[in-house]
């Protein structure tokens, strides 16, 4: 019966946080060392007074940053335009249409929807990396491949997105309200717009996060369709310096650059996760409920 | 999710002459439907039919191409390079699945129960990998595993101790589960904490009143309560992992030695397109791991159908 008394919890408490605390940093580490190579030279990424973990004396974050915007006419920040595009276009267009096809499986019963929906489940389970090397013959076969066009059209693609919307729909957006707006004469779209969309708007934050974010991070897929470097996201350009780093010599090596460039790149959307921390952690319990 | 068992929700009879009317508004389902539809017919339904129809032919030695029906699924069975990356990509999926889900399962009951300062920073501190992309991730562990400048190898040295050189085909296996576990542990966590909170506390309180110690009362109470997210989690894990390809190729510039291009079955398919030139025989390779995957998962969320909740 004690059990539930403070004073009964305690060790297992201190125990718990030691766990949490090696955990911390644990997941710290590689990123902490990543701030700390981003200011170092390229020598000194092999050899400092203060290890791999610390800080060396010449810091040289802003040299690193000054060769960012110079090396190979500054293409880096190219590289990084092009993430941005691909994941707010790409991203953003799967979360409207996902909105727009959750809301039509949850709250239309059209003939065929049975059918279709289950297609769409099953889709789910098909593995996207699967579809690259079809996806880059298709694309190759319309003379498309090596354009935007080629990440950014497939990353519309999001059958996950679809369900979560339906499923939040079913229970967010309940019928009797959209009936009471048909009867005031409101359209269809009109109802979708002013009644149903503001009831589901965690469920569009987490469709828009993980669209935006698988988008961002996607490498395969850009890896395989864009040969034109200016066309390159960021994991794919940052590849390629990592790649002549490591079978290259002399000139070609640009250790500094490929780790102050990572660490560049990955600002963003940490900043972004950091301040969207309200909206992410309330809309991912969307996917975990259902 | 099971794509059988997806019952359409019964649509009552209606009566009366506003059966048109309603009718007419139903079709507008197929309205906001569309633009969903049309995507999922040409950058999947098409490129997987493409793929297939590619899969039946054969290039010949003197150009043009030569139908040969399933000779490329009967290459592909028989090949040692694709077996033996499919083998592997089933060993990561035996070790890594049970590490995401277990670890995470376990912080999230941890943080679940802690209300303090640390939780609070904690379950930030380990999603945050979730916001690098995993080419970036690999980047980094792949310096911090290196021999030449890595931390790893300056600790062992300081303690005057030989530095395993984790890049060497002897471990690279650890290295890379060690990477995806840092990337995705807090993915998941995250999943099951959401599901561990929308939890009605009644449920446990009364097991915690009945004397049940925190242990108990995660095991038994709040565990099968989230039975369905836990399921979904080991099916998006297990997606994942049989698909495993950026973190072994970003990881392989630096190891070449130890991850081939032949590592895993995405790795080989695509060796075969862009350095061998074997279109067809990559688009062979694509598809049936695509087929593989999609039945693994399938018989997966099957057997579970009791636990998993889902219509």
């Amino acid at each position: 019966m004690a059990t539930t008394k403070p004073s009964g919890y305690q060790p297992k408490r201190i125990g718990s946080h030691v766990f949490l605390l090696v955990l911390c940093v644990y997941f710290l580490i590689p990123l902490w060392w990543l701030l700390v190579a981003s200011t170092k030279t390229n020598s000194s990424l092999f050899v400092s007074n203060g290890g791999a973990l610390w800080f060396s004396g010449d810091f040289a974050l802003g040299q690193n940053l000054s060769a960012l915007v110079t090396y190979q006419g500054g293409i880096y920040w190219q590289w990084l335009g092009n993430s941005f595009l691909y994941a707010l276009v790409g991203g953003g267009g799967a979360t409207i249409i996902c909105v727009l096809a959750g809301y039509g499986f949850a709250k239309f019963r059209f003939a065929g929807r049975g059918i279709v929906f289950s297609l769409v489940l099953g889709s789910v389970m098909v593995p996207g990396t699967a579809l690259v090397i079809p996806l880059f013959m298709l694309f190759s076969k319309f003379s498309m491949i090596n354009t935007m066009w080629s990440i950014i059209l497939p990353s519309l693609l999001s059958p996950v997105g679809a369900y979560l919307i339906r499923v939040y729909c079913q229970d967010a957006v309940p019928d009797e309200l959209l009936d009471a707006a048909r009867v005031d004469g409101a359209s269809e779209l009109r109802t979708f717009w002013s009644v149903s969309l503001p009831q589901l708007r965690p469920a569009v934050i987490t469709v828009l996060l993980l669209s935006v974010v698988a988008t961002w991070n996607n490498f395969f897929l850009p890896s395989i369709m864009l040969s034109d470097s200016k066309l390159w996201p960021i994991t794919v350009g940052l590849q390629n310096w990592l790649v002549h780093s490591n079978v290259g010599s002399g000139a070609e090596q640009v250790w500094n650059l490929v780790v102050c460039g990572a660490f560049v790149s990955i600002v963003p959307l940490i900043v972004a996760f950091l301040l969207l921390q309200r909206y992410w952690q309330s809309g991912l319990t969307v996917g975990a409920v259902r | 999710m099971s794509v059988a068992a997806v019952a359409p929700v019964p649509t009552p009879v209606r009566r009366s002459g506003l059966g048109k009317l309603i009718r007419r508004r139903e079709r507008w389902g197929w309205a906001f439907v569309a633009p969903f539809l049309i995507v999922f017919a040409v950058f999947l339904i098409a490129p997987l039919i493409y793929a297939f129809d590619m899969s039946l032919y054969q290039k010949g030695l003197v150009g043009g191409e030569r139908f040969t029906g399933l000779h490329n699924y009967v290459r592909v069975f028989t090949d040692p390079l694709f077996l033996q990356g499919l083998l592997r990509v089933a060993f990561y999926v035996l070790v890594m699945v049970p590490i995401q889900i277990g670890l995470g399962t376990i912080i999230a009951l941890v943080l679940d129960v802690l209300v303090t300062k640390l939780s609070r920073l904690s379950r930030l501190l380990i999603f945050l990998p979730y916001a690098v992309p995993a080419m970036i991730g690999a980047l980094m562990w792949s310096f911090i595993y290196s021999p030449n400048f890595g931390p790893i190898t300056q600790l062992f040295n300081a303690l005057g101790l030989n530095a395993p050189n984790i890049l060497a085909p002897n471990h690279i296996f650890a290295a890379l589960v060690n990477v995806v576990t840092w990337q995705w542990v807090g993915y998941y966590m995250i999943i099951i904490y959401s599901a561990l909170r929308a939890i009605d506390p009644s449920l446990y309180e009364a097991a915690l009143l009945d004397g049940a110690g925190g242990l108990r009362t995660a095991v038994y109470v709040k565990l099968p309560l989230i039975a369905s997210a836990l399921i979904m989690c080991v099916v998006f894990s297990l997606i994942g992992t049989l698909q495993f390809y950026t973190e072994p190729v970003i990881l392989g510039s630096a190891a070449p030695s130890a991850i081939p291009p032949t590592y895993t079955p995405n790795m080989y398919a695509a060796s075969l397109a862009f350095n061998q030139g074997l279109f067809n025989y990559a688009a062979t390779v694509s598809f049936s791991l695509g087929v593989i995957v999609f039945i693994g998962s399938y018989l997966f969320l099957f057997l579970t159908r009791k636990q998993n909740g889902l219509r």
